[in-house]
């Protein structure tokens, strides 16, 4: 494989960029390989890397309807975060974030990961107090927060409304220095092009229609581009998980919900960390091209359609004009909506299934995006090793049974219990 | 935007309802000994369909009834509107 750099940059400059090799290639499927993995996106992707890189399992294929890389990890809000207070989700996702800082030089392509901050703003005594325990959870594994009064967030958010006669006035916030945002689709393209420089064979406009099982043991799947046999198969399908599964004659603990995200017009440098409204569902950041990206609450109801309706946009945008007045001003330059595979404790599963060689990786809610790497790294241990890793034992699909659930924030598909 | 016909008061604008899952579920009967599994499957387990979905929604901002709507969850068109007591 081609190594990116400065020099290989300078060197293909002189001929015109006309030697650049591909990326990834077009493979047509083999007959049969030790693992399959359906979904192209960001999940899928960093399995089939995973597997090649930590347990040499090279013979695999990832299957994918479209083309790779166009479902939520090419349209997302793009936040990295681990500030969570339970210790499933928080040593998931800083185990996360340690592969977050090393992911440009370990894909040799620059993620453009940038730990800018994320500050949770409080807007009570009581929050205040919530999220001083959530810090101090989060310190107990190894997560860098800082508690912050209100003086010390208006040096770092001057814009914000510091007035006293606002409905829900800022008393403070909560702020872990080390999260940030990077570049969603550099990531799916990152690891496209090592996992297929392992081998890996990236299929994409390839349908699956079915699987193949025999006494409850896997033995493949059968596609639009014919049947492929596999020891061990990975969902990593976001979204249409359900979809999958009703061909599996299986019924989850998730729904599919519409999520929807816009962003302003770009303007000069104003914000440079990522902020949350802490009195309904708002948060912000400003992109490198000056844009202001904004998202917020689900649409709320089940939902394929991967566009939102206005009610939704125009209640979020309400929430965020409260925090940032200045917000306003601008003009929307795009919005859009994705399906988001909602699980019922708002935590993700990651785990094996009752059939023989089928691996199940859903559930992701809001926040699939940050949890890529881990998500991925955790999943491919769970394939190879057929047991579930210590970092992703909690998520299990038998929680919903045995009662562990995962409740973070007791937000999962029905959002207006929060 | 979607517009629900509500059954008791006619056609309204989607902000005056809020959402309340698969109307197709039924909870176990009072008092009746059910496995956790039973459980499992009531409080849980969703099909989540793509296509028609049998949803319950509550006019809140109107009558306050709770109704049932078949939607088609890919393309939002509404079929149908039943009183929460009526079958499809």
């Amino acid at each position: 494989m081609q190594k990116y750099s400065v020099f290989s940059l300078v060197k293909n400059a002189f001929k015109g960029h006309k030697d650049w090799e591909v990326a990834w290639k077009d493979p047509t499927p083999k007959a049969e390989y030790d693992v399959i993995i359906i979904g192209g996106g960001g999940h899928g992707l960093a399995t089939a890397y995973y597997l090649a890189k930590e347990h040499n399992i090279t013979k695999v294929a990832i299957i994918e309807k479209g083309w790779i890389g166009g479902g939520n990890v090419g349209r997302n809000t793009t936040i990295i975060r681990s500030n969570y207070m339970h210790d499933e989700n928080g040593l998931f996702s800083e185990f996360g974030m340690d592969l977050w800082r090393n992911m440009s030089l370990d894909l040799n392509f620059n993620v453009m990961f940038s730990p800018r901050g994320i500050i949770n703003l409080a807007h009570s005594d009581a929050q205040m107090n919530a999220y001083s325990r959530r810090g101090n959870s989060m310190r107990l594994n190894g997560i860098d927060a800082v508690l912050l009064d209100r003086e010390e967030v208006k040096k770092i958010i001057p814009m914000a409304d510091f007035s006293e006669n606002v409905r829900f006035p800022i008393f403070g916030g909560l702020m872990q220095p080390s999260a940030g945002t990077a570049r969603h689709d550099a990531v799916a393209w990152g690891y496209a092009r090592q996992a297929d420089s392992m081998g890996v064979d990236i299929i994409q406009n390839c349908e699956v229609t079915g699987f193949n099982i025999t006494n409850g043991k896997i033995l493949g799947i059968r596609t639009s581009k014919g049947e492929i046999k596999a020891k061990k198969i990975g969902l990593c399908v976001a979204g249409s998980t359900n979809i999958l599964a009703e061909k599996l004659n299986m019924t989850l603990p998730i729904e599919t919900h519409l999520l929807q995200a816009c962003v302003s017009e770009p303007i000069k440098p104003i914000l440079d960390n990522v902020v949350t409204f802490g009195a309904g569902h708002f948060y912000c950041s400003q992109s490198d091209k000056g844009e202001m990206v904004m998202g917020g609450d689900l649409d709320g109801y089940n939902s394929y359609a991967q566009r939102g309706n206005l009610p939704t946009l125009q209640h979020v945008l309400t929430e965020g004009i409260a925090m940032f007045p200045f917000l306003s001003k601008l003009k929307m330059l795009r919005t859009w909506g994705g399906i988001m595979d909602m699980s019922m404790d708002g935590s993700p599963i990651i785990d094996k299934t009752h059939i023989e060689g089928l691996y199940l990786n859903c559930g992701w809610c809001y926040g699939g995006f940050k949890a890529t790497p881990a998500s991925g790294w955790t999943f491919a241990h769970t394939i190879a090793q057929d047991k579930p890793h210590t970092l992703n034992e909690g998520y299990s699909l038998k929680r919903f049974n045995t009662g562990h659930l995962i409740d973070e924030k007791g937000l999962g598909t029905k959002t207006w219990i929060s | 935007m979607l517009h629900i016909k509500c059954p008791h008061c006619g056609l309204r604008s989607q902000n005056e309802f809020s959402y309340g899952g698969d109307a197709s579920v039924k909870r176990p009967e009072l008092n009746k000994e059910i496995s956790d599994q039973d459980w499992d499957n009531y409080v849980y387990l969703r099909k989540s369909p793509r296509g028609k979905h049998l949803e319950l929604w509550q006019h809140i901002s109107g009558c306050r009834q709770w109704i049932k709507v078949e939607r088609d969850t890919l393309t939002h068109e509404i079929f149908k509107t039943l009183k929460a007591n009526e079958e499809v």
